[in-house]
């Protein structure tokens, strides 16, 4: 075994996804603590497109698999498998993402290696502690993992993105791709959020999640937003249960959103949701349990009941 | 034909909490059935339903005795049967990781050799996200994650599952995954049903099976894991929000103050 760490990168539809460039800082900041290389594993796609992209500072090789357009699992997991045979790298880090978490526990199970998921934190003195969250944000925690190898996925938007150019050495890396394993076939994406409004577009949100409790009470937030002259956004439950359209989500899987300020109301502030709404200007959080991780981001908060808060509110503007 | 579906019932911590022993003290749990599961056991019923032939839905358990209420939730809604694993082992275990649950869950994929098997994305307790693909990799199934549409009509008949995979930001992958598969199921997929009185009552006479490792042929190093929880804590309050204090009133007095400096309500 080396002490080299092995990230792989990720894109979709032609684009590098910023996670990649945090996955460079998270692999920088781990290989220097164990003493080795940093390699980069690039994969389907435009490989030498992208391998410029994220020759990054830190980064020692960029290895590209050269091997049809777009994310394919059976590809990624064969791939990511065999690139770790060949350089025997200590860790594997991969984005916890949609396609992360597509790949990276078959890659686990593949090399027999322990999976930790969800880094927010990665900390090694010869052997390896990641902090991670547990019960919706709710609490941390430290894992050890005792084991020389691991397979670790960072949570995008927690490391800073490294924006310096790197003078990485880029390797096409050759190896047949066993086909008669490939037994899912991506056919197309679709875009799912359409529709009439663009909550992305509104300067003030008036967001509601699964603290509202009932279909009849949407019509609460509803006149508070009218009466404030707001677009009316959600968390996902609220979309899922059928109560507002699709494209009123926001968060990791809605629409990211970046408001002169956003109300949220019932809402407990899960990493997924954040991701969609963190960079608004201003914040306010309106919720009955002083410890929700929204407050964290909020710059107002009413800890309180909003089916007593939210009515008052809509008075004062009516 | 077989479809099996995980049921894992997850702990929901209180507002105000503490912990003890690396865990929330359990005076502040609540149990309940882990909400991705419940839409994963509604699409477990519904390619059943959507089925000519004979199709049983089985539920698959890592839990201790009190989880049994929650799999009769399961039940009620129209799961056949239930396996349920526990012994002095695996509550012995410090912490059950990704590769243990495999095991465990391997084992019952061998007895029960399903077509095809639904797991929740993920456990909204310790949130790995893993499990069900790991699973996959495990048995030699295909398999997809984060699937927030499924065709259910003549995936049995036909050993092709045709799905959506949702991305970030509002993008579904749109994929054909041939079976055997295991499919982590996303919240929204479909609109779980409410048990009925009916099935309520047929539940309690629905067996749950208890296995323990051995009689799944495992031993205790099946649940000797390599991840250690050796922290917990209350994350920091990084919270720099102004609060307002005062009755409801008061609040949205203040409140309004605020959004009005911020050009809020100005027509
Ligand atoms: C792959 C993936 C993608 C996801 N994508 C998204 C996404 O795009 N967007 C998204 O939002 N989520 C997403 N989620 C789900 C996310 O993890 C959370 O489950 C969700 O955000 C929780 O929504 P919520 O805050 O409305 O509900 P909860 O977490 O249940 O919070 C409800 C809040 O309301 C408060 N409350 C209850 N009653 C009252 C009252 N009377 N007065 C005041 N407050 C009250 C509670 O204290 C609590 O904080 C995703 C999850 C996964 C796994």
């Amino acid at each position: 075994m080396t002490s080299d760490v092995l990230a792989v990168a990720e894109h979709r539809r032609g684009d590098v996804r910023d996670v990649s460039y945090e996955l460079v800082t998270a692999g920088r900041e781990l290989a220097e603590e164990t003493g080795g290389d940093l390699h980069v594993a690039v994969i389907s796609g435009q490989v030498e497109e992208f391998a410029t992209r994220v020759n990054r500072e830190g980064v020692d090789v960029v290895h590209t698999v050269d091997h049809g357009e777009e994310f394919n699992h059976d590809v990624y997991v064969q791939a990511v498998c065999a690139l770790a045979d060949e350089l025997d790298p200590q860790y594997v880090l991969t984005p916890n993402s949609v396609n992360g978490l597509d790949y990276a526990p078959a890659v686990a199970n593949r090399l027999a290696l322990p999976l930790v998921t969800d880094a927010v934190g990665i900390e090694y003195d010869g052997g390896l502690t990641v902090t991670r969250e547990m019960y919706g944000s709710k609490v941390e925690t430290t894992v050890e993992v005792d084991a020389e190898r691991t397979v670790v996925t960072v949570r995008p938007g927690e490391w800073m993105v490294t924006e310096a150019d790197g003078d990485a050495e880029v390797t096409p890396f050759e190896f047949e791709v066993d086909e008669s394993a490939v037994n899912s076939t991506v056919t197309g994406f679709e875009e799912v959020a359409g529709g009439d409004v663009d909550i992305a577009d509104a300067e003030v949100l008036v967001s509601v999640g699964r603290g509202i409790e009932e279909e009849e009470n949407i019509e609460l937030v509803e006149r508070l937003a009218d009466a404030l002259g707001a677009t009316l956004s959600s968390s996902r439950p609220i979309v899922d249960n059928g109560w507002l359209p699709k494209n009123r989500q926001v968060g990791q899987s809605g629409k990211v959103v970046t408001p002169e300020v956003y109300i949220a109301i019932g809402i407990s502030g899960a990493v997924q949701h954040v991701a969609g709404m963190k960079g608004s200007e201003t914040i306010v959080a309106i919720n009955n349990d002083s410890n929700a991780p929204i407050f964290d981001i909020a710059d107002y908060g009413v800890v309180g009941d909003l089916f007593d808060v939210v009515p008052a509110l809509t008075e004062e503007f009516e | 034909m077989k479809v099996l579906v995980t049921v894992k019932e997850v702990a929901e911590v209180e507002d105000d909490f503490e912990i003890a022993d690396l865990d929330v003290d359990p005076r502040y749990l609540e149990y309940d059935l882990n909400e991705w599961d419940e839409y994963a056991v509604e699409a477990a019923v519904r390619l059943a339903e959507a089925s000519d032939e004979d199709v049983e839905v089985v539920s698959a358990t890592i839990g201790p005795e009190r989880s049994e209420e929650t799999v009769r939730m399961a039940l009620a809604k129209g799961v056949d049967r239930a396996v349920r694993i526990w012994d002095d082992d695996v509550e012995a275990a410090e912490f059950l990781d990704v590769a243990s649950k495999v095991r465990l869950l391997e084992a019952v994929v061998a007895e029960e050799d399903p077509d095809i098997v639904l797991t929740g994305v993920q456990a909204n307790d310790t949130g790995f996200g893993a499990t069900g693909v790991a699973l996959a990799d495990a048995v030699g199934f295909e398999w997809g994650a984060v699937v927030n549409h499924l065709d259910t009509e003549g995936v049995l008949e036909d050993g092709v599952a045709h799905v959506h995979r949702e991305l970030e930001g509002g993008i579904d992958e749109i994929t054909e995954i041939d079976l055997p598969a295991v499919l982590t199921i996303q919240t929204g997929i479909n609109e779980p049903r409410y048990a009925s009185l009916r099935g309520i009552r047929q539940a309690q006479s629905k067996e749950i099976a208890r296995k323990t490792l051995s009689d799944l042929g495992l031993d205790h190093s099946a649940v000797a894991g390599e991840l250690f929880l050796t922290d917990m804590y209350e994350p920091e309050a990084e919270s720099d929000a102004t609060y307002f204090d005062g009755d409801a009133g008061e609040q949205a007095a203040q409140l309004a103050t605020a959004l009005r400096e911020k050009g809020v309500g100005a027509e």
